[in-house]
């Protein structure tokens, strides 16, 4: 008889093995692509970068506006005191942003950049941002938060005009923590 | 496909087998289960098509003239989802079940009761994503590949795909644990693993494929319902998480996926094209060896879909030349199907003609798929049609091609009867007549830079897109005819002999037509 139950059930419990080993696989690639990303240094919007070239181009000027946005119906108020500078490739440059909570309740965000256009990304660096960790506001809160910026003297010659575009989320499950 | 079991009732041991519904509902003979996994794949398949002809409707002209922009991405979404998990990989199984007992001589598969679970699984998922329409927000509308942070957003119709991918894999693990089971411990006396039928290895190593990788996606459709529903923050930016990293999880399931859906077909043609070459294969065991590196490779090519997600360009390297790779072994394949039928004495029948159809055009969407893994080109055709053209030409020309020439192989052995050889013809020639039609403009639309997934388009696409749009019609009414060919078939015509094909060899051949309700009980021996 070629049909033996028992040595098809040892394949079978190898197998269900294999398909649970493998469902845990998919979790641990979680850890595994942060490791990779810090290692690597590469999706670092939400660390202080570090400024190697502190020289600044006086012949050229740029201006960097500002964008703030608010997602699924956050009950903030946010705003960059001003709408937008400028200054020179190089310089160091701080500006201020205020959020207000208008709600009743303590609420966590978190504000993640980015940039237009893209390609400015990688000359952008802020050497201090709220955005580097989560902002908690108790009911009724104003604060303002600085943000210290260079733009790096290589930025490609066609670009005048850089937006930096903020969106605040809330960050859920965390509101009952922070209240 | 029915006729199969107006045998066995002669058994004894069978008394009490249930008539009507019942039957098919309880039933565990793998030749049943492998009838109901060929006709649900074959109404998914009405189904998906008829999506993708609403899809065509809207894209006949520039404008939106039919639909509504948001359902035009649901009709995408769900055209993608249902033909990939509800007719080719479903299609697949059926053969399974259909042919690996009979090829390697088992009465039936290992596990006969889980047989019949992971096949009714299957109408349930069906139905959860067809249902999905009809909810607040509609069906899904993320694409197939459920990217976050679309799929963290939507309506409940995303819950309910999850839901379904989630059963859809559950019943795909179950039938692949059946599978290599039964193919590692049930082989007839003397039935080496080399001297196993291709079908039957490229079978082993698809299972193999599923255990690694299908609960990979269940891993990450999970992170993508409690992102929805349980504050979890895997693909969240604001807490932490990252969409990027959902696309990496997704591929390292997608590609390997990709894979599962063509080594099946790769082993039906390897059928198909000794028989009416009249010559044994050429390289059978360079065929083994090179369906396993394709497998083993396809694990680690996944980031050639996201060259644009901004990877370092060492990664990008990587990836590309890795991709590039696995051509070799494919080529392997198309070289030895093409040395098999060198000098042959062939014929054309309507089996050998879907092999050699699929042998030209899978081709054709092999290179494209080189021209994609070429970083710098893909970066520019990411997104666009020449895409959509790439996976169409290997998964409808390969995988279904050979799916429908599989059908026309073995349906005199399944019905007892064989099917009529002139629609059979008009079927194939049609299809691939109305396929060219449908998807070579595309090639063109998208070097031009027609994005995919969007109802709208520039002006200067007009032409291409009318084009597509007509062979889409004539493309899916010519599927009528393959309905038609197999009704005939099942209710009646010449009597197909014991061995119908000629030059065709293994131990199916050797069982009467059509072959009876329960076969091998005792086992061939194989010399
Ligand atoms: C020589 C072999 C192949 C190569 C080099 C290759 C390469 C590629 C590349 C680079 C892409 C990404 C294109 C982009 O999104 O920009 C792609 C997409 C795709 N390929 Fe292939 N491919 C090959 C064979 C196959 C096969 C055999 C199948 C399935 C039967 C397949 C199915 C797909 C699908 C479905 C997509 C699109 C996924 C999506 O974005 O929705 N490919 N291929
Ligand atoms: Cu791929």
């Amino acid at each position: 008889m070629v049909v033996n139950p028992q040595a098809n059930f040892t394949t079978l419990r190898k197998l269900l093995v294999v398909a649970v080993a493998m469902f845990g696989f998919g979790f641990a690639l979680v850890p595994f692509y942060k490791k990779i990303c810090e290692v690597t240094g590469i999706n670092n919007v939400l660390k202080a970068d570090e400024i190697t070239n502190t020289q600044i181009d006086a012949a050229r000027w740029l201006t960097v506006e500002f964008d703030t946005n608010l997602r699924n119906d956050l009950p903030w108020t946010f705003r960059p005191l001003e709408k937008s500078v400028r200054f020179h490739p190089g310089e160091l440059v701080q500006v201020t942003f205020e959020i207000r909570n208008n709600s009743d309740r303590a609420i966590t965000g978190q504000a993640i950049p980015s940039y237009g256009p893209q390609l400015a990304a990688r000359y952008f660096k802020k050497l201090e941002c709220f955005c580097f960790t989560q902002q908690t506001l108790r009911p009724g809160e104003v604060r303002r938060m600085p943000v210290v910026f260079v733009i790096e003297k290589d930025l490609p010659q066609d670009v005048n005009t850089v937006t930096l575009s903020y969106s605040f989320f809330e960050v859920e499950g965390t509101a009952k923590k922070a209240g | 496909m029915d006729a199969a079991h107006a045998h066995g009732y002669g058994h004894g041991d069978h008394a009490h087998h249930p008539s009507g519904i019942l039957r098919w509902i309880q039933t565990t003979n793998h030749k049943d289960i492998g009838t109901l996994y060929l006709w649900f794949s074959f109404s998914m398949f009405l189904v998906g098509g008829v999506l993708a002809l609403m899809l065509r409707v809207e894209l006949f002209q520039p404008g939106l003239q039919v639909w509504r922009p948001e359902f035009f991405n649901q009709l995408t979404t769900m055209h993608g989802l249902i033909m990939v998990f509800g007719a080719i990989m479903p299609a697949f199984v059926g053969f399974a079940n259909w042919q690996i007992p009979m090829m390697i001589g088992a009465p039936d598969m290992a596990f006969a009761r889980m047989n019949n679970w992971s096949f009714w699984l299957l109408p349930p998922a069906a139905i959860l994503l067809v249902v999905s329409f009809f909810v607040p927000g509609g069906a899904t509308a993320a694409g197939w590949t459920v990217y976050a942070p679309l799929s963290t957003q939507m309506g409940p119709g995303m819950d309910l795909a999850i839901f379904a991918l989630h059963i859809m894999g559950a019943s795909s693990i179950m039938g692949s644990i059946n599978i290599i089971t039964t193919i590692l411990n049930m082989r007839a006396p003397g039935m080496t693993l080399m001297k196993m039928p291709l079908f039957v290895w490229t079978w082993l190593i698809t299972a193999y494929l599923l255990i690694a990788v299908m609960p990979v996606l269940a891993g990450a459709i999970t992170m993508i319902l409690t992102d929805r529903h349980f504050g979890t923050n895997f693909f969240n930016a604001a807490g932490g998480g990252d969409p990027v990293m959902f696309q990496h999880i997704f591929w390292f399931f997608g590609h390997p996926e990709v894979y599962i859906m063509i080594l099946p077909a790769f082993g039906i043609v390897s059928q198909i094209v000794p028989t009416f070459a009249r010559k044994p294969l050429f390289g059978y065991s360079s065929m083994v060896y090179a369906t396993s590196s394709i497998a083993i490779l396809s694990f680690i090519v996944w980031a050639h879909h996201m060259f644009t997600v901004g990877m370092p360009a060492t990664a990008q390297l990587f990836f590309m030349y890795a991709t590039m790779l696995i051509a070799v072994p494919t080529g392997v394949k198309v070289f030895n199907w093409i040395a098999t039928m060198w000098k042959g004495s062939m014929t054309f029948e309507t089996p050998m003609l879907f092999a050699c159809g699929f042998i030209f055009v899978f081709s054709m969407g092999g290179f494209t798929g080189l021209v994609l893994a070429i970083t710098p080109v893909d970066i520019q055709l990411q997104d666009t049609y020449y895409v959509v053209a790439h996976f169409h030409y290997v998964l409808v020309a390969g995988s279904l091609f050979a799916i429908f020439g599989g059908v026309y192989y073995w349906i005199p052995k399944w019905t007892g009867y064989m099917y009529d050889e002139t629609l059979g013809k008009w079927h194939f020639w049609l299809s691939m007549i109305f396929f060219n039609i449908t998807f070579f403009p595309m090639h063109f639309s998208g070097l031009a830079g027609m994005p995919r997934r969007i109802p709208d388009y520039a002006l200067q696409f007009a032409d291409f897109n009318m084009i597509s749009t007509v062979g889409a019609f004539g493309f899916g009414l010519s599927q009528l005819i393959f309905l038609w060919v197999v009704i005939k078939c099942i209710r009646g015509g010449q009597k197909a002999a014991d061995q119908t094909w000629e030059g065709a060899e293994g131990l199916e051949w050797t069982l009467p037509s059509p072959a009876p309700y329960h076969t091998f009980e005792t086992p061939p021996v194989v010399k």
